[in-house]
């Protein structure tokens, strides 16, 4: 059997084919169509791998472009790709913490990894990459240089949950002298924070999987654990996990 | 009435708003209700027309917006916006106004609505099982018919109230009779229909004639073979009060191949299984007896909201249970810890979604409802 998963992002449009113990990935800039990413995806995976059409038995997409393909099959939430993406490689995990730049989600998987629950916090920016995003730019730093210059013995603690006040308040902990990577310590645990209270909520099991391009902030996964009281696994996940979860979504419908 | 369809229904409000207006160019009097609160008996034994007035639409926000704080439920604002423009017919034919001390933000509202019509508000105690709560809400019954008895101009007997007392709880039991139809499967009724008939309802200016074309309306529905087919998911739909106009959370759930079978909320089920009891020797007892039952979250405890949903999992085997909080409304949005608790302990997933009523979240509802789908159809 031979399935395709497709997941079309706002960014770049990923795709997995699965054919036997071969696979096949590619991706692409998405563009302005959703649909035609997706049917290039299609046809780039038909001529790496020298597939027929009709020999492809499911299509299965899933991202935001997801409604927008005729040629598939079936469109899955990222929810469900997500889960079922990452029980492949990680069966163990029954909690997924993904942190992306525009959004957080908690999703609980049971052993086959179908979602049992799920939260999704997509309304505020608060413990979400864009609020580490403006605290860098206040601290006239990179995203990408927080977590090496955080001090966890000097951390303060940033009480306001808004973006928009948590950043005067960084501005006046600055003013009174307190040091940059005390602050830093405070911003990656309001994230954290923040962001146990929703997976609390959706109740924590172990394994504890941490996904999403925040995951990459070692100071963000320090105080997430604090926060959960847990160990956290951080998958070696690709972009393509999405993708991958589609495809195997398609052999089981 | 030999055949009623779903469009008689849809044009419930705009054939009595004709009617509506004729009976006040003949001396008739409108009164303005916004919850489910206010003993309709009263307005219709003292030979008024009780209208509908809650707030389900967004263009009036703006303008409410101008006096009330933005960070308030939408069903507030938009009902006072309503008002403050004169953009609802209802509202504008309405003689008086009848409130209830609900939640703070309408409660609050009301003091303003004043400046635009006479608004009588009751106080709704909010502890049903307690001497003193009851106590208070019949003297508030009381009040109310005093203001009424004054403000129009009449004189209401008790035989009157029975009266209506008998006309309420026979269109109670026909719009029930509806919505237990859907216990079926597959549901002869969309979501959306049946918001369209339960909504419509309160439009009316007769509630026999609405009784009839409900009755009517079930009928033809037991005779005619539905063709549909079984929906993906069966869903619950529980928390504020949804109308047409508000209707998005139903529409996508549908749009995504399930079905809302049932709807908890106060446009729905909420008060259906309430009827007033003949039992008592005063009427005014009576009523008050059946509406300080209903399971609004500004009870507290609200231990029915919670039983009724349970029992309506079951009755209307619904696979998801779908809990929609208006922003900034408090009461519904605690209670959510208290529902989710009690869906899940059914093993049923449970999904609480917050909202407006602009169109801007539609995306982020969308993902939300359909990975709640995924999770019953796998
Ligand atoms: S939800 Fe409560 S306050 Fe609102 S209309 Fe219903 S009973 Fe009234
Ligand atoms: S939805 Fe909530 S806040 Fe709004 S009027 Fe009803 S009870 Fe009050």
């Amino acid at each position: 059997m031979i399935s395709i998963g497709l997941d079309i992002g706002s960014v770049a449009a990923k795709g997995v084919m699965l054919a036997g113990d071969r696979s096949f990935k590619v991706v692409l800039p998405t563009g302005w169509s959703p649909r035609d990413a997706g049917h290039n995806i299609i046809e780039h995976l038909l001529d790496v791998s020298g597939i027929r059409r009709s020999e492809i038995n499911a299509i299965v997409v899933t991202g935001y472009g997801r409604v927008a393909l005729d040629e598939a099959d079936k469109a899955v939430t990222e929810i469900s790709c997500h889960a079922r993406g990452i029980a492949e490689f990680y069966p163990e995990v029954r909690t997924i913490i993904d942190i992306g730049g525009q959004d957080s989600k908690v999703i609980r998987i049971n052993e086959k990894g179908k979602v049992v629950d799920f939260a999704m916090n997509d309304k505020c920016a608060a413990g979400t990459g864009r609020f580490l995003q403006v605290m860098a730019n206040t601290l006239g730093m990179d995203v990408s240089e927080l977590s090496v210059a955080e001090i966890v013995e000097e951390k303060v603690t940033i009480n306001s949950m808004c973006t928009v006040f948590a950043e005067s308040e960084i501005v006046s902990l600055m003013a009174r002298g307190v040091s940059k990577g005390g602050i830093i310590a405070g911003i990656h645990e309001s994230v954290a924070r923040r962001v146990a209270a929703m997976a609390k909520r959706v109740g924590i099991k172990e394994k504890v999987a941490f996904t999403g391009g925040v995951a990459l902030n070692a100071g963000i996964r320090r105080a997430l654990g604090r926060e959960l009281g847990c160990d956290i696994i951080i998958p070696d996940v690709c972009q393509f996990t999405g993708a991958l979860g589609a495809a195997l979504l398609g052999f089981e419908s | 009435m030999s055949n009623v369809e779903l469009k008689d229904f849809t044009s419930i409000r705009e054939v009595n708003l004709l009617r509506i207006k004729e009976a006040k160019e003949q001396g008739g009097k409108v009164v303005g209700v916004y919850c489910t609160y206010c003993p309709q008996e009263l307005i219709l034994a003292a030979g008024a027309i009780p209208v509908g007035l809650c707030g389900t639409k967004e263009e009036p926000i703006a303008a409410a917006e101008e006096v009330l704080p933005r960070n308030l439920c939408p069903l507030i604002k938009s009902s006072y916006g309503f008002a403050a423009t004169d953009t609802c017919p209802f509202f504008h034919f309405s003689d008086v106004i009848i409130g209830e001390t609900t939640c703070d933000g309408k409660k609050k509202m009301f003091e303003i609505m004043q400046e635009i019509k006479p608004v009588h508000v009751m106080q709704l105690p909010h502890l049903k099982d307690s001497e003193a709560g009851l106590e208070l809400w019949i003297k508030e019954l009381h009040r109310l018919k005093k203001f009424l008895e004054e403000k129009l101009e009449v004189d209401i007997k008790d035989e009157a109230i029975w009266k209506a007392i008998d006309t309420v709880n026979a269109e109670t039991r026909a719009a029930k009779d509806i919505c237990d139809l859907n216990q079926m499967d597959p549901p002869p009724l969309s979501g959306l229909e049946l918001l369209t008939v339960t909504w419509s309802r309160s439009f009316t200016a007769d509630k026999n004639e609405v009784t009839n074309m409900l009755e009517t309306f079930k009928k033809r529905l037991l005779e005619k073979k539905v063709n549909r087919p079984r929906p993906r998911a069966r869903v619950l739909l529980t928390g504020c009060p949804v109308g047409l106009g508000t209707e998005k959370v139903i529409r996508i759930t549908e749009e995504l191949g399930a079905a809302v079978v049932a709807m908890e909320n106060c446009s729905g089920y909420k008060t259906l299984e309430l009827l007033t009891s003949q039992e008592f020797d005063d009427p005014i007892v009576a009523l008050a007896h059946k509406y300080i039952e209903i399971p609004c979250s500004c009870m507290s405890p609200n231990a029915y909201r919670l039983e009724l949903i349970g029992r309506m999992i079951d009755d209307f085997k619904a696979d998801a249970v779908i809990d929609l909080t208006w922003q900034a409304c408090h009461t519904y949005n605690i209670e959510a810890y208290a529902v989710e608790k009690m869906v899940k302990g059914k093993g049923i997933p449970y999904l609480h979604l917050e909202s407006d009523y602009s169109n801007s979240d539609l995306e982020s509802l969308k993902i939300r409802i359909e990975a709640l789908l995924e999770m019953v159809t796998g």
